[in-house]
């Protein structure tokens, strides 16, 4: 009983020394790399809220020194999550998609689809709670989510109530959208009750947010050329 | 269970936060209100050095006899925390109790409920925790300063409303 346990590394021992003289990247002999899964792999791989919430609070502070209004702020944290949305978009096709060529949506709606379940699923562990398009403007689509995890502990002051530190969020959705080949007009956000201390406790969702994502009007033409395309 | 209303004071003995949760108490100004927090302080600071010497903690000795000695509290106190006096925690009378909590770092809690009332210390720690998610990770709060959070008054009314 006590043999097999004894013999292993022993057989092991010359495998990873010979590993570990060949060049350039290593691989584990399981394939199982960070680009596949995460580092941490308890089995609901969580991180801790409340240290987020510390951190997103140094984020916000650092984000309003020298600002000059709200509009600054959002734009701020606007760019504080874009490149994180440009990153996660690579992470996310390589551990989902079975063949790389098709990895990438190259339609709007697969592209909506990938940002309200993968990408909010790998951020908040949940899908994004509504996807609409906008019934004014066809360039416009709206991702709704009822109680954003980056607003859970935040009260904006009175003065600043058109504030939403969710602009973060829309960071990372934009850039998302740009590094798939979709150029935006910008993505904002915004809350979804006009008045929030108008009639509060009735609403069942205060902190409902509308991610609202203004597609380029060249995004849109090749969107009408690959519908006739494959019709 | 009643629970009249919430004070918080912080370090300095300043009124950060009042809230009443209970229809017909007397109105205080906010300056009684502010005048109120700062004679509690002072008188808190006082009770803090009123401790009989037999209750006093002794010094940590570095002996090895320490560690050994048969009384317990001795024993477990660690010499990087040596017990420290706590000062007023329940203020008794015949319509109200009012009970003290203080965090470690200088804030005090009171919470005015009625005399028969349970587990306040349960109260007092989970308002602590409402405390420290809706003020302290709020990136619009600066600490030391008045308490206006939206989010912490909505969640005090919630869990006291419940509990009552």
């Amino acid at each position: 009983m006590t043999q097999p346990p004894s013999k292993n590394p022993q057989t092991a021992l010359p495998q990873q020394s010979l590993r570990t003289q060949s060049p350039g990247l290593r691989y584990p002999t399981n394939k199982k790399t960070i680009y596949d899964r995460n580092l941490n792999r308890t089995r609901t791989a969580e991180l801790s809220r409340a240290s987020f919430a510390y951190l997103f609070v140094e984020m916000i502070s650092y984000a309003q020194r020298r600002v000059t209004g709200v509009a600054d702020l959002e734009k701020r944290l606007n760019l504080q999550g874009y490149p994180l949305g440009l990153r996660l978009l690579d992470l996310l096709l390589t551990r989902t998609a079975p063949q790389p060529s098709t990895a990438r949506p190259v339609r709007v709606l697969p592209l909506l689809q990938f940002i309200t379940t993968t990408l909010w699923k790998h951020l908040f562990g949940r899908p994004a709670d509504a996807l609409e398009r906008s019934a004014a403007n066809a360039a416009e689509y709206m991702i709704s989510d009822n109680e954003p995890l980056v607003n859970s502990y935040i009260s904006v002051p009175r003065e600043m109530s058109q504030l939403n530190c969710a602009a973060y969020v829309a960071g990372i959705i934009e850039g998302v959208c740009d590094g798939a080949g979709f150029a935006t007009q910008g993505v904002s956000a915004h809350w979804a009750n006009e008045d929030p201390a108008k009639d509060a406790p009735a609403q069942m969702w205060p902190g409902k947010t509308v991610f609202l994502i203004r597609f380029a009007p060249e995004v849109l033409e090749r969107e009408e050329i690959l519908a006739k395309a494959t019709a | 269970m009643v629970v009249f209303s919430l004070l918080i004071i912080n370090k300095a003995g300043g009124l950060v936060y009042s809230r009443e949760f209970h229809a017909g108490l007397a109105k205080l100004s906010s300056n009684d209100l502010l005048i109120l927090a700062g004679t509690f302080h002072g008188v808190h600071a006082i009770t803090r050095s009123l401790v009989p010497d037999a209750v006093r903690p002794v010094q940590p000795s570095t002996s090895i006899s320490a560690s050994t000695s048969t009384s317990g509290v001795n024993s477990t106190s660690a010499p990087a925390f040596p017990v420290r006096p706590s000062g007023l925690e329940v203020l008794e009378s015949s319509h109200f109790r009012l009970t003290c909590f203080q965090t470690l770092t200088g804030t005090k809690f009171l919470l005015l409920t009625e005399p028969a009332q349970p587990n306040v210390d349960v109260v007092l720690k989970k308002i602590y925790e409402l405390y420290a998610d809706y003020v302290m990770k709020n990136p619009f709060y600066t600490v030391e300063m008045p308490i206006r959070c939206q989010k912490f008054d909505t969640g005090l009314d919630a869990f006291v409303r419940v509990r009552g």
